[in-house]
């Protein structure tokens, strides 16, 4: 169907772009528009593309589509790349988000612009690869390869304590995913190849299933983050400048969600299967702890962070219990938190960029002097207490109604954290919005700007849309998660008739 | 010509033969016309060393021996040999601000790093625990003298003098060691050895001991490291390169050659030693290096650990793990190269600074040096994409297969922590304020660098035609 290589393109574009930023040398204002500009067209053009991706898309076939193969490295690890449902709107959650953290940086970073830009774009190349490797070895690099830019975002444009936080999420996740790369490499000796389609046939014995699958654990758990290692995202967060912020929230933290999805329960379904109750309980404890931590923050950042874990609770509850429901209901979900905490911070960034301190006590009354943002802030803060009509309460109602199938009382607890984002998030809204405009620092904030605008309200349709109407991105994946449903019950189904029959 | 009779061809080691012959050459010519000549002979060497490499790669491909089986030229010879001499090619390229001050005109530099490297292709091609001996000691002489080069210099002097003691003494070890083989086998040749051991015996372990502790004297691997942070620092830079480099691949190829073709009838006991040797050099390479604050050192420490990692590979003993050694040594060569230039190029005021805080904010000083250096060091931590994490890749991958999971565990977990040092350095670069301005870099450490740092970045790129070089060179030893 296609006769270029259309996956290949998105995913290295923005890295031709990062070269045409590096050619344009200077450090003068004209030089530092320029590569703004020049980086804002490649985001825009990766987007445009990765479109392209989504119309010529089938979503009723479940195998992977726009499939590329060449020679790579020797026997069995090669170049491959294709999407299929549940790759591709992460893809595009990429491709989409970035122009949006391109311009949100416009005004807020003014040192080593240059330099700055060229790591986001080259973020992006690694973030969309790491979605549309169908190779494991492939995979790692474009997974691990995220971190070297990262580093360097929350490192060098961070705030105050920005050295202490690149340290702790750069290490903490590569400490997660050495043990995940021992086990691509046991999984490459049983099946001879890393190709990912091929694995997901493979068997895999019973003793590997189990290891690979607390190694695959250990990377994704870090990455995700579930409780308890999640104590690197707040730091992160916090210091990183809002755009790092928001690809951190909206993407890198899919990456852990995706790996479940993509390795863990096709690959490793008996050990998935066993290991269903501690993801359950873990998730829970997510849900509600990180959500009472959530109400005691004095940062804005920090207590969205804490609310992410708490989301991301919810997929991996979703997630594991492998029902049609729950995986189709993570699947959304990611996809719905990766627009509403992506616009979240950017919400926050904007009061900073003005007030330049993110302590919730330093605001009230904004609806004053912002009607506009307080609309905005608004419609997010009620898509992440899943406020039913926003997209955020279609995620969380579908992983509660796969988990309550399989687990009542997972569903029973994480339901609790339904009631708990409801209180910090108004308690956030209500300090920062309303209240009295007595702050003599307040009364100068202007609303919203036009570039502000272009940035929020595209995402105020989505939350919306989605909220109302989510089958554009239910349909996309749902041949992909049937398929990984099925597959995933036949072999728990066949390994329990076994066992009854001996 | 009448010589040429069966098993002594000379065609094997004219490579040799050239290299020994031009080295004489140049050192007469160095001899008779003086010191001014200290530009032209280093010049000539580093021709040398490229005709000497050509002609290695022109060699016959297949296994040749000569000498009634003292000298074997394979493919894993040819490789190492050729990675070698590009060693010290690139050293000596490195080595000419050295050699251009008025104070250290010395001729001999170029000429004793090309008897070195004489004795590194002796080694890597040594057949029997003699030539293996011969080899080791041309290489180890020249080093010691190069070490001390800088004679005006107390810290120079004493690292030379460190090294000559302490290597004497490994040397020692590796005679014993072979007597006892010797004695235990009645062969020196490695395939007679092979032959005769089918079976553990105590006294043929004990020499396989001595043999091994010699060896791991030259690769510095725990516990026999302890010269290495001295010397790497007392050393000048372009010689600390040198000693960083080809030196590292001759004794990593005699180390293979040994385990694999004279003793593959006791795995299990060389086997255990080098897994507690990879272990001890992994963690202390990683834990010694944090508490470091001038480069030299930690490029000691960090070496210690990296000979750790290409351990691991031969650790299992398999095919895979001899082509894990090969990439790991390859890729190991080139981020060394690239390091080193770097620390050749930080200059302010025409003083070299050597100090982890020297660096500080070099980011925005001199970006691009700043880059390749981040860049290099990401490598070194094993960060994909880049060189480094492809080493890493093939060694554990190898130890995977053997089964030999809890070395493989505590390898990435101590990667982990190197990763800190490493990462350390790149957080002076980029997130300190700057220390100032750096020298306008020399043109030769510049092309060095950007080869050396093309090779790292994009290596991921052409990485499939070095591993199957590498694959055939590793099966070659089988």
């Amino acid at each position: 169907m296609t006769t270029w290589p259309i996956l290949s393109v998105t995913t290295f574009l923005p890295v031709v772009g990062a070269l045409i930023v590096y050619l344009s040398r200077g450090d003068d204002e004209a030089a530092k528009r320029n590569s703004r500009w020049i980086a804002l067209w490649t985001t825009l053009i990766t987007f445009a593309v990765s479109v392209i991706l989504v119309m010529r898309f089938d979503p009723n076939s479940a195998d992977f589509q726009f499939v590329e193969k060449a020679n790579w490295l020797a026997t069995g690890i090669t170049y491959h790349m294709g999407v299929d449902g549940i790759s591709l709107p992460l893809v595009i959650l990429t491709t989409a988000v970035m122009p949006f953290c391109i311009i949100a940086s416009w005004k807020a970073i003014t040192s080593r612009v240059r330099e700055y830009m060229m790591a986001f774009l080259i973020l992006e190349t690694l973030m969309i690869g790491t979605f549309s490797a169908l190779d494991l070895v492939l995979f790692y690099l474009f997974f691990e390869g995220g971190l070297i830019p990262m580093f360097l975002i929350i490192g060098v444009w961070g705030g105050p304590r920005r050295v202490y936080a690149s340290f702790k999420f750069f290490l903490y996740t590569l400490l997660g995913s050495v043990l995940m790369l021992l086990a691509i490499m046991a999984l490459y000796w049983n099946g001879g190849t890393t190709d990912i389609p091929t694995l997901m046939h493979t068997a895999v014995p019973r003793n590997l299933q189990t290891w690979a699958w607390l190694a695959f654990f250990a990377s994704f758990a870090v990455k995700m983050p579930m409780w308890p290692v999640h104590t690197w995202l707040p730091d992160a967060h916090v210091e990183a400048p809002t755009a790092g912020s928001v690809v951190l929230a909206a993407i890198l933290l899919k990456m852990g969600g995706y790996g479940f999805l993509r390795f863990s329960l096709p690959m490793f379904p008996l050990a998935s299967h066993d290991f269903a109750p501690l993801i359950f309980t873990l998730s829970a404890i997510a849900i509600i702890y990180t959500s009472l931590v959530a109400l005691m923050q004095e940062d804005m950042k920090k207590l969205i962070a804490y609310s992410s874990v708490a989301h991301m609770g919810f997929v991996t509850m979703g997630i594991f219990a492998g029902t049609m429901q729950g995986v189709a209901g993570g699947m959304f979900q990611m996809i719905s938190h990766g627009i509403v905490s992506g616009a979240l911070f950017l919400c926050v960034g904007i009061v900073y960029d003005r007030l330049h301190t993110r302590e919730i006590a330093a605001y009230g009354g904004l609806v004053n002097r912002m009607p506009l943002y307080a609309m905005t802030f608004m419609v997010f803060t009620m898509a992440n207490v899943g406020l039913p009509g926003t997209s955020g309460f279609v995620g969380e109602f579908m992983t509660l109604l796969g988990t309550f199938k399989v687990s009542i009382p997972t569903a029973f607890f994480a339901t609790f954290g339904v009631i708990l984002s409801a209180a910090y998030a108004l308690w956030l809204y209500r300090k920062v919005v309303f209240g009295a405009l007595v702050k003599p620092s307040l009364m100068s904030m202007k609303d919203l700007t036009l570039r502000e605008c272009v940035t929020l309200f595209p995402m105020i349709a989505l939350t919306i849309l989605f909220g109302v109407y989510p089958k554009p991105v239910l349909d996309m994946s749902a041949a992909s998660v049937q398929q990984l449903v099925n597959n995933y019950n036949t072999a728990v189904t066949a390994v329990k008739a076994a066992a009854l029959l001996q | 010509m009448s010589f040429s009779t069966a098993g002594y061809q000379l065609a094997p080691v004219l490579p040799e033969l050239v290299l020994a012959v031009g080295a004489m050459v140049l050192l007469m010519l160095g001899a008779y016309r003086g010191q001014e000549t200290t530009r032209a002979v280093t010049s000539l060497a580093v021709l040398l060393l490229i005709v000497v490499g050509v002609l290695e790669y022109l060699q016959p491909a297949g296994k040749t021996v000569t000498f009634g089986g003292s000298f074997i030229v394979d493919d894993f010879a040819r490789f190492m040999k050729i990675l070698a001499l590009i060693g010290s090619a690139v050293t000596l390229i490195l080595s000419t601000e050295f050699l251009s001050d008025p104070s250290r005109r010395i001729f001999e530099y170029a000429i004793l790093v090309l008897l070195s490297t004489l004795g590194m292709m002796v080694l890597i091609s040594a057949g029997d625990l003699i030539s293996l001996y011969l080899g080791l000691e041309l290489m180890s002489l020249a080093l010691y003298v190069v070490a001390a080069s800088n004679r005006d210099n107390a810290k120079s002097t004493e690292a030379g003098l460190k090294y000559f003691v302490l290597g004497a003494l490994s040397s020692g070890m590796l005679l014993y060691g072979s007597s006892l083989v010797y004695g235990f086998t009645g062969t020196v040749s490695f395939a007679g050895i092979a032959a005769a051991v089918t079976a553990s015996n105590i006294g043929l372990v004990f020499g396989l001991v001595f043999l091994l502790a010699g060896l791991c004297f030259k690769v510095s691997a725990v516990p026999f490291h302890m010269w290495t942070p001295d010397v790497y620092e007392g050393a000048p830079t372009p010689v600390t390169a040198f000693f960083a480099s080809a030196p590292k691949v001759a004794a990593l190829a005699v180390f293979t050659r040994v385990t694999l073709t004279a003793f593959p009838g006791i795995v299990s006991q060389w086997q255990q030693i080098l897994v507690f040797v990879a272990i001890a050099s992994m963690a202390l390479g990683s834990f010694a290096a944090i508490g470091q604050s001038n480069i030299k050192r930690l490029m000691a420490y960090s070496s210690i650990g990296h000979m750790g990692f290409a351990l691991v590979g031969l650790a299992s003993g398999t095919v895979e793990g001899a082509q894990g050694v090969l990439m790991y040594i390859v890729i190991y060569v080139a981020m060394t190269l690239g390091s080193f230039s770097i620390i050749l190029a930080m200059k302010r005021n025409g003083q070299a600074v050597e100090q982890i805080s020297d660096f500080a904010g070099l980011s925005r000083t001199n970006p691009l040096l700043a880059f390749m250096f981040a860049m290099l060091l990401f490598s070194l931590a094993g960060i994909p994409p880049l060189a480094g994490f492809f080493a890493k890749w093939y060694v554990f991958v190898a130890a995977i297969k053997a089964n030999l999971f809890t070395l493989a565990v505590i390898g990435v977990l101590s990667s982990v922590v190197g990763a800190y040092y490493y990462l350390a350095i790149v957080k002076t670069m980029y997130f300190d304020e700057p220390a100032g301005q750096v020298d306008p870099v020399r043109v030769e450490v510049k092309t060095v660098l950007a080869v050396a740092g093309l090779f790292n970045i994009l290596f991921a790129l052409f990485a499939g035609p070095v591993v199957s070089v590498a694959s055939a060179a590793a099966k070659s030893l089988f």
